[in-house]
């Protein structure tokens, strides 16, 4: 329903067929309510360019929190303004309010009435509607004679709550800006924030990244004043149409050196499988460290050994920009004896190197190097064996034939996890396990669940 | 009196790490310990080189990458381990265990694996890594002949490690030997281990076969057994030895006889 079909009188709940009898060539679309929020959200990702708190207030509103930095923009007044002025280069109306509440704005907005002679007399004197409570309530204060906020405040608040219960008394108090009504901003203040404006807007991206290095120096000494190095780096560029295009990297060591970061940076861009638009240009480039860690002067060693662990960090880094941070992994040992579980893969960017407890000395390797998950079916042809294992297998189209073994070695399931796992034949299946060597040489880690089942390879030895 | 002479003795020793340090760097080879093989390429694996392993079947593939992980370990000092593979290997060839790392005598919190989508991307991260100077040895696991593959991409990961003097150890698995740059070329596949008590399989045994090397003769096999606990390769004993030993043993011990026991 936009401002031409108002004005031709057509309103929210009259029927399809209607309208079209009204106004013949009327053209509809169907409502897309997820289209409307995900273009909210990037309005809210847009409006960070304001303020660091940003809320979503669904379906149409946004909240901005612009205490104590209004005065940047100039003023209230001026900063509405620029923000009318921005939207409506997009082709968008907006209804801005200011108040000491966010629930008095955005109320404000929505029901915009006569000015009064300041913000409390104008809150009191909206209608009903803006406490936002259930139709039936709505009514009855209506019905009662209530037509206004501040009709309803005037009531004694046990009597309020009595009939329309505690949820009506909140809303009034918050409206008053008696309650505190906590804002839930989309995204966290970062812990540090540098940027740049620029008075006309920048069309190559190349210049942006090169004002994003001159950011990452300028970090690099604040980071160093603090004696931090950050773990996490987003550079944010705002295009003037209000998009925001935003690239993220991430460190496994905490970092400062605005080489490196530039590095990440680089490799981010060349891996985007569509290059950064930017539109009609970038306004504002930022550059926000949200994680951050001490990190001490450095002094290189004198054995190198530093110099290698920071290569071989830089490394990682590089590399899980680049291929995804899921790929480039550390192992990690588990505390269970099921072999599928026995380790993580963390991603190496966040994990240390684990400790891993040492083999016992003279023993043959007693798990396999490559392991299957899941097992792999063998088939074996002889008459099934009750007892050790089979004498020849097939696997993978060959047949193998045992000539060494050793086994079986019982894992059982985890029967403490399971409901009623203590009952006989409750705890889960239990496996054989056997090592065994073909003629050839090859090892392999065979098993079965019980002496009629079927037999699976579960890993090969080196 | 004696603090300082402690100190100085402390300080003298780290010089003498730092010297032992930088005749790794300089290039000493890396020793199998095995003496054959170490005869034959004039002290061990060149380091800063490239060194293809082949699997020529698939079912040798975890052989060629138990040996390639324990040349890495033997190369590395106390730098980090970086395994390269692709999906489709980690699919075809299992994935990579921790606890069997363990008992080959390879940590596994030294290790950084990476998990490529395709050979492009692994064979793009490898030159990345082998010319990072940071790192101690690079295992580059791929399966088949790839086209991206080719002699140019062979000689700049040649270049890239004798650039950083990094070791890498590429597995060509179920390959087909192609010409490249590397400095030597192997066959890798399992061997018959030396059974231990109750037919149980033994330490873990290989057949390699030199095939080419850039600096010498080449074509000489031999089998090698890895010993875990003091990290070297050596000679196996002759099996024709060793099972009746073995045997004698067990008979002369019937309690040992049905079952191995574990520690």
């Amino acid at each position: 329903m936009d401002r031409t079909a108002q004005a031709l009188g057509l309103a929210i709940g009259l029927g399809l067929a209607d309208a079209r009898a009204r106004i013949p060539d009327l053209l509809a679309y169907d409502a897309d309510p997820h289209a409307d929020i995900d273009w909210l959200e990037r309005l809210a990702d847009g409006c960070i360019r304001y303020t660091p708190n940003v809320a979503l207030d669904p379906p149409e509103g946004l909240i901005l929190d612009i205490a104590g930095g209004a005065h940047l923009f100039g003023g209230e007044a001026a900063l509405v303004a620029m923000i009318e002025d921005r939207l409506a280069r997009a082709g968008m109306t907006v209804r801005p309010a200011c108040a000491d509440a966010p629930d008095a704005a955005q109320a404000m907005a929505r029901f915009q009435c006569l000015p009064g002679a300041d913000e409390a007399a104008a809150v009191r004197r909206l209608p009903v509607a803006a406490l936002r409570l259930e139709e039936e309530s709505e009514t009855a204060l209506k019905r009662a004679g209530l037509k206004t906020v501040g009709d309803v405040a005037s009531r004694p608040m046990a009597t309020i709550a009595a009939r329309f219960g505690a949820e009506a008394v909140t809303a009034i108090r918050r409206l008053l800006g008696e309650a505190e009504s906590p804002l839930t901003p989309r995204r966290t203040a970062p812990a540090l924030v540098e940027e740049r404006r620029f008075a006309e807007p920048v069309a190559k991206t190349d210049f942006a990244f090169a004002v994003l290095a001159e950011l990452a120096a300028d970090a690099a000494l604040e980071l160093e004043e603090l004696k931090c190095g950050g773990r996490r780096f987003e550079a944010q560029f705002f295009r003037t149409d209000g998009l925001v295009v935003r690239l993220r990297v991430e460190t496994s060591l905490p970092t400062r050196d605005p080489k490196a970061i530039m590095r990440l940076f680089q490799e981010r861009l060349d891996g985007l499988s569509d290059p950064v638009d930017p539109g009609f240009g970038f306004d504002l480039v930022r550059l926000c460290v949200p994680q951050s860690e001490p990190l001490a002067a450095s002094q290189l060693a004198l054995e190198g050994g530093a110099v290698s662990e920071t290569q071989m960090a830089e490394l990682v880094d590089r590399l899980s920009t680049r291929i995804g941070r899921g790929r480039i992994l550390r192992l990690h040992p588990q505390d269970t004896h099921i072999p599928e579980q026995v380790q993580l893969a963390l991603p190496a960017v966040e994990a240390p190197p684990a400790a891993w407890p040492e083999a016992a000395a003279g023993e043959p390797p007693l798990r396999p190097l490559h392991l299957f998950d899941p097992p792999q079916l063998i088939l074996v042809e002889d008459e099934q064996p009750t007892e050790g294992p089979p004498s020849r297998f097939r696997w993978r189209r060959a047949f193998h034939d045992v000539i060494l073994s050793e086994g079986p070695e019982r894992i059982a399931a985890e029967w403490w996890r399971r409901k009623g796992g203590h009952e006989a034949g409750k705890g889960g299946p239990t496996r054989d396990y056997y090592r065994v060597e073909d003629a050839r040489g090859r090892r392999y880690w065979i098993f079965r669940h019980g002496p009629k089942a079927d037999w699976f390879v579960h890993g090969v030895f080196a | 009196m004696g603090e300082s002479v402690s100190s100085l003795s402390a300080l003298k020793q780290r010089i003498a790490r730092v010297g032992a340090a930088s005749a790794v760097a300089a290039g000493a080879p890396v020793a199998l310990g095995h003496a054959g093989i170490d005869g034959v390429l004039g002290g061990g694996l060149a380091r800063g080189k490239i060194h293809e392993l082949f699997a020529l079947v698939a079912e040798d593939a975890a052989s060629a990458a138990g040996l390639a992980l324990m040349l890495a370990t033997r190369a590395r000092q106390t730098g980090a381990l970086l395994w390269l593979r692709t999906e489709a290997a980690e699919r075809r060839g299992g994935r990579v265990h921790g606890p069997g790392l363990v008992d080959l005598g390879i940590d596994p919190g030294a290790l950084v694996l990476g998990v490529m989508p395709d050979e492009l991307t692994l064979l793009k991260a490898a030159v990345d890594a082998v010319r990072c100077a940071g790192l101690g040895a690079a295992v580059i696991e791929c399966w088949g002949n790839p086209r991206a593959l080719d002699l140019t991409a062979s000689r700049r990961l040649a270049i890239a490690a004798e650039q950083s003097g990094v070791t890498a150890l590429f597995l060509r698995m179920e390959a087909v030997p192609a010409p490249s740059a590397a400095e030597t070329r192997w066959a890798v596949s399992a061997a018959a281990s030396a059974a231990l008590d109750a037919n149980a399989p033994g330490q873990t045994r290989f057949a390699v076969e030199l095939l080419r090397r850039r600096a010498g003769p080449a074509g000489m096999r031999w089998q090698v057994e890895w010993d875990r606990d003091r990290q070297t390769f050596r000679d196996p004993a002759p099996s024709g030895l060793m099972v009746p030993l073995l045997r004698d043993g067990s008979a002369a011990h019937p309690a040992a006889g049905a079952v191995r026991r574990t520690a």
